[in-house]
């Protein structure tokens, strides 16, 4: 594409207009063309007999199966793996991540998922065989270092939240919003109450609704008003004795921060239920502002979104809860504590960090102490931005997707147009009725353009969203790159030209039929 | 200060003139003043990465890892097996690692492809023609399976054998708290099981399923003809947990009639990372396939015919049905099964077999000498062990490993420690306090096995 029109462009900021940005950034349209052809799998490409394994010499005596096992409980013959060699190996995973778009390779504006640079750092110091080798059996005195640096994660985030104590087992945002609901049910119990139902909004996440059913309550639906936020009057209306308590997003799901969040907090405390605070739009309100603060009694964090642990292609990810003074003492156990007995300088007969489960313990949520890997990654994170960092973090990424509201208002329709927090609701509404462009096709047509594609389709009550989050890693030349992309998609569009093909063409595949997935379901290559 | 936004202050100034704003401060004129955080954080300050590297390798230097000097013969669900440095580097290939949910398969059939293929081989491994992409860890697995049971059942109970993982029907109890079922652990004796005889069964208390672990947390193959039978007069469904190493010599979950089987997959090329993240694997049959938890990536074409692949049936999920969904599962363990699948392909058929007959032999070879022992014994008998076994000695184990760390070994696990009570019946308070639970994986030589042997009479001593 031409960089001409990039450097010239007037937007209203006569400083921006005169500055050459150079050349617009974040796009993977540089990566290889890759044909029409696609993968083999690793099945097709094994030959029987053929193999990469190598073993360590043990010269352990050897025993034929049967004197090891009796005959009935063996295999007659071992399960089919692939067999290829090693070289086969590194060349069909190699060529396979070649199919794949990431954030290491360009822009990734996938709303409600804060996917921001992921520093190489974090990954190295997990690497560390001292910590990545620990056996999550070990005997407390044997890895004070991993309780350490628990406890260390632990405050940090109590710090950040505002909140005075918190659980790092779960693995994830959905089994952090169990864990705390489940927190909830049991806070109501040993009050001797049994309410029934908990109060989701509409634009909720997927994950809020069955969360709650899977803590064994009803949902309550709250709708959003025309300013796409919580109106008290209409929460007041649903809150009554039967109500456990409110799960919120705030920012919310429109990425609107909730004005009224005190005044909720109080009609919220008031009918005696608790808040909830759905942690995946933390990103935004880093050192501005704490959930504690606001009123909410339970919080959990998206540590892969809000503190760049990287998402693996969907997991690990880690989803901490941290509580309120009144719930600590229901938290998952065990957790690990700084040791109040602890002689200084510390010895293995009285270490300075401990297990500790609960007094009124839930029980655990994770097999063993949650997904340390990942959570030692946001530490390290965490320790390198310190509070002005993270401060800058919410400030960057609330500038950026501002600056692309603006930027691009007069192309796509803003149902809520006003300053937005990390992430803003597109629609392409109208769009869809002038020229049939779809918010699918916009997302198609933005692979072609080298950009991975905002979430489209959410929050549910917005027609045709298009929901973008930039993060505050994107540079103001990436920014103005995809915006010219998302305007260049309606403008060919417009002229009954080029973007009327069926988008996208550019990418590794064409677009995938999946009801054709769904009729004929082909899970495995079995059943092929 | 370090960090990685890349504004320029000049930047940042011309971007706020475009938005006809004066401060970053006016970007958040919507959150109320009282609410704001006055004075910032209160977190020490940031420092650059060379320095916070300095300061995890102390913390690093403060844990006694398997890697540096405690020889690991520590099981129980975690297990320290090799790592090949292929695996290592195709698994931390940026493309797997900085990805997301396949939302857009156009441009992710890469690691569609790959759940694709980790489906497969789970499948091979269960025995079970249906296998989805990922749960949390085997404790999740779990959990969802029992739901999936649920879910087809009018029963509202499940009886769980007490050879489960401890921890896991911990995770499980807790997890389900909030539904009121009817969870019944059924004691193991002598290693095996003791559920009760089909022919003294009612059906008035039908549980949903039958769980029981193959081999189980102590280490024994169980019979698992007999649970197959109950499930059938029961009409419950057979839920086999499943050591998926030990599935490169054993008869498959599915073989043996179970309808879903869970397992912890950390053994395929993840570290033991102090117990996360790890891998949820669950297979199922047919029956249940609408019923199964997160995702599912299916084969089909693209628009040109060309092969493709994309998660399917996605009207299970949470974000499609809301309060109405199973589960409310959504990021998972992708990239963690990304490297099962790596690391089986690199074991092959041969060498999955090799894996777990070489933890087999060394488990033997290591049993063999340990019982010879005078004062030390099996807990579970004559019961038929693989990979793993538990052993009572005269001092409790917790005295054991310490003892035995001075020589340089994580000698086990110490089955005191049992949180959720009871494991074997046949087992009391002050034998549980004397009961130690040792593995043995393909890295142990010879030499390290003599040592440990060594060790371990002369710590076992009062």
């Amino acid at each position: 594409m031409s960089t001409e029109g990039f450097n010239t462009v007037d937007r209203g900021d006569t400083d921006l207009a005169k500055k050459a940005y150079g050349m617009p950034g974040g796009r993977a349209a540089s990566i290889p063309s890759l044909g029409r052809e696609f993968e083999p799998t690793i099945f097709e490409l094994s030959s029987p007999g053929r193999s990469s394994h190598q073993f360590p010499t043990t010269n352990i005596p050897e025993f034929a199966p049967d004197e090891l096992v009796p005959a009935h409980h063996l295999a007659k013959a071992s399960p089919q793996m692939p067999e290829v060699s090693e070289r086969d190996l590194v060349g069909h995973f190699t060529r396979l991540s070649h199919r794949q778009f990431s954030v290491d390779l360009g822009a990734y504006p996938l709303g409600s998922c804060t996917m921001k640079y992921n520093p190489k750092v974090c990954d190295s110091v997990v690497a560390m065989p001292g910590i990545r080798d620990v056996h999550p059996g070990t005997p407390s005195a044997m890895c004070q270092g991993w309780l350490e640096l628990l406890v260390e994660l632990e405050e940090a985030l109590c710090e950040i939240t505002g909140m005075a104590a918190a659980t790092l087992q779960p693995a994830a945002g959905a089994a952090g919003e169990l864990t705390g609901l489940l927190l909830m049910r049991a806070f109501h119990e040993a009050k001797g109450a049994r309410p029934k139902r908990v109060v989701v909004p509409d634009s909720a996440h997927g994950t809020n609704p069955a969360s709650v059913s899977l803590a064994g309550y009803e949902v309550t639906t709250v709708k959003s008003d025309e300013r796409g936020c919580i109106n008290v009057a209409d929460l007041r209306e649903v809150l009554d004795s039967d109500v456990a308590g409110i799960m919120l997003t705030n920012p919310n799901t429109l990425g609107l921060f909730e004005e009224d969040i005190v005044a909720i907090a109080d009609a919220v405390h008031e009918a005696g239920a608790l808040l909830y605070y759905d942690g995946a739009n933390l990103n935004a309100i880093l050192g501005v502002t704490r959930p504690g603060d606001m009123g909410f009694d339970i919080v959990h964090m998206n540590l892969h979104k809000t503190f760049a642990t990287p998402h693996g292609g969907g997991g690990p990810g880690a989803g901490p809860v941290a509580v309120s003074e009144r719930l600590k003492s229901f938290l998952p156990g065990p957790r690990p504590v700084r040791n109040p007995g602890s002689e200084s300088p510390p010895d293995w007969q009285s270490p300075q960090f401990v297990w500790e489960t609960p007094q009124n313990s839930i029980g655990r949520v994770h097999s063993w102490h949650g997904n340390a890997l990942v959570l030692a990654r946001a530490l390290t994170y965490i320790w390198i931005h310190g509070g002005d960092g993270l401060l800058k973090v919410a400030q960057r990424a609330v500038l950026n997707a501002n600056w692309l509201r603006v930027r691009l208002s007069e192309t796509y329709d803003v149902p809520f147009n006003r300053t937005c927090m990390h992430e803003v609701v597109f629609s392409a509404a109208s769009l869809k009725k002038r020229l049939g462009l779809t918010a699918l096709d916009i997302a198609k047509h933005l692979l072609d353009e080298g950009f991975h594609s905002p979430t489209v389709y959410f929050p549910l009550i917005v027609n045709e969203a298009l929901m973008i989050e930039p993060t505050e890693t994107e540079s103001v030349q990436t920014l103005e790159a995809l915006a010219e992309a998302l305007e260049r998609i309606v403008d060919a569009t417009d002229d009954g030209g080029d973007a009327s093909y069926r988008a996208p063409r550019n990418t590794p595949v064409k677009r995938v039929d999946e009801a054709k997935a769904a009729r004929r379901l082909v899970p495995t290559f079995d059943a092929r | 200060m370090p960090d990685y936004t890349p504004h320029t202050d000049e930047e940042i100034a011309s971007m706020l003139r475009f938005l006809k704003l004066e401060s970053v401060d006016d970007l958040f004129n919507s959150i109320p003043v009282a609410i704001r955080t006055a004075g910032g954080l209160a977190l020490s300050p940031g420092i650059p990465e060379p320095d916070v590297t300095a300061r995890m390798n102390e913390l690093a230097r403060a844990n006694r890892s398997g890697a540096e000097d405690l020889i690991c013969f520590a099981g129980g669900g975690a297990y320290d097996h090799v790592i090949p440095p292929v695996v290592s580097a195709l698994a931390s290939r940026s493309e797997f690692v900085t990805s997301y949910t396949p939302y857009q398969p156009e441009v992710a059939q890469g690691v569609l492809q790959a759940i694709f293929e980790f489906q497969t081989v789970v499948s091979r491994l269960f025995g079970l023609p249906i296998a989805n992409a990922s749960l949390y860890d085997g404790s999740s697995a779990l959990v969802e399976s029992v739901s999936m049971s649920l879910a087809g059942s009018t029963s509202r109970s499940a009886w769980i054998s007490s050879g489960v993982h401890p921890q896991w029907r911990s995770v499980l109890s807790t997890l389900t708290r909030g539904r009121e079922l009817d969870l019944r652990t059924f004691a193991l004796v002598n290693g095996e099981t003791e559920w009760p005889e089909v022919d003294r069964l009612g059906k008035e208390s039908s549980p949903s399923a039958l769980v029981v672990a193959y081999p189980n947390y102590l280490g024994c193959l169980e019979e698992l003809d007999r649970v197959r039978k109950i499930c059938d007069h029961l009409g419950a469904a057979m839920i086999v947990v499943v050591d998926p190493v030990a599935a490169g010599i054993l008869r498959t979950a599915g073989d043996w009639g179970a309808d879903i089987a869970v397992g912890e997959g950390q053994a395929f090329g993840n570290p033991l990372g102090f117990g996360g993240p790890y891998l949820g694997m669950l297979a199922c049959t047919q029956d249940y396939v609408r019923r199964l938890p997160g995702r599912l990536v299916g084969e089909t074409t693209d628009s040109e015919g060309t092969r493709a692949y994309v998660t399917t049936l996605r009207a299970r999920e949470q974000d499609i049905r809301r309060e109405k969904a199973t589960s409310n599962v959504c990021t998972n363990q992708t990239l963690m099964a990304i490297t099962a699948a790596i690391q089986l392909s690199w074991l092959g058929r041969q060498g999955l077999r090799e894996l777990a007959l070489r933890c087999a032999r060394g488990t033997r070879y290591l049993r063999d000498r340990l019982v010879d022992i005078e004062g030390v014994e099996m807990v579970t008998g004559d019961a038929p062990v693989l990979r793993e076994f538990a052993l009572r000695t005269r001092i409790p184990s917790s005295k054991l490993i310490t003892r035995m760390a001075e020589s340089g070994f994580l000698a086990g696990i110490a089955l005191e420690n049992l949180t959720a009570g009871k494991c074997d019946e046949s087992i009391t308070r002050s034998d549980l306090e004397r009961s130690i639970l040792i593995s043995v994986t393909e890295k142990r030589t010879r030499q390290e096995i003599d040592a440990y042997a060594d060790a371990f009479e002369k710590a076992s001593q009062p």
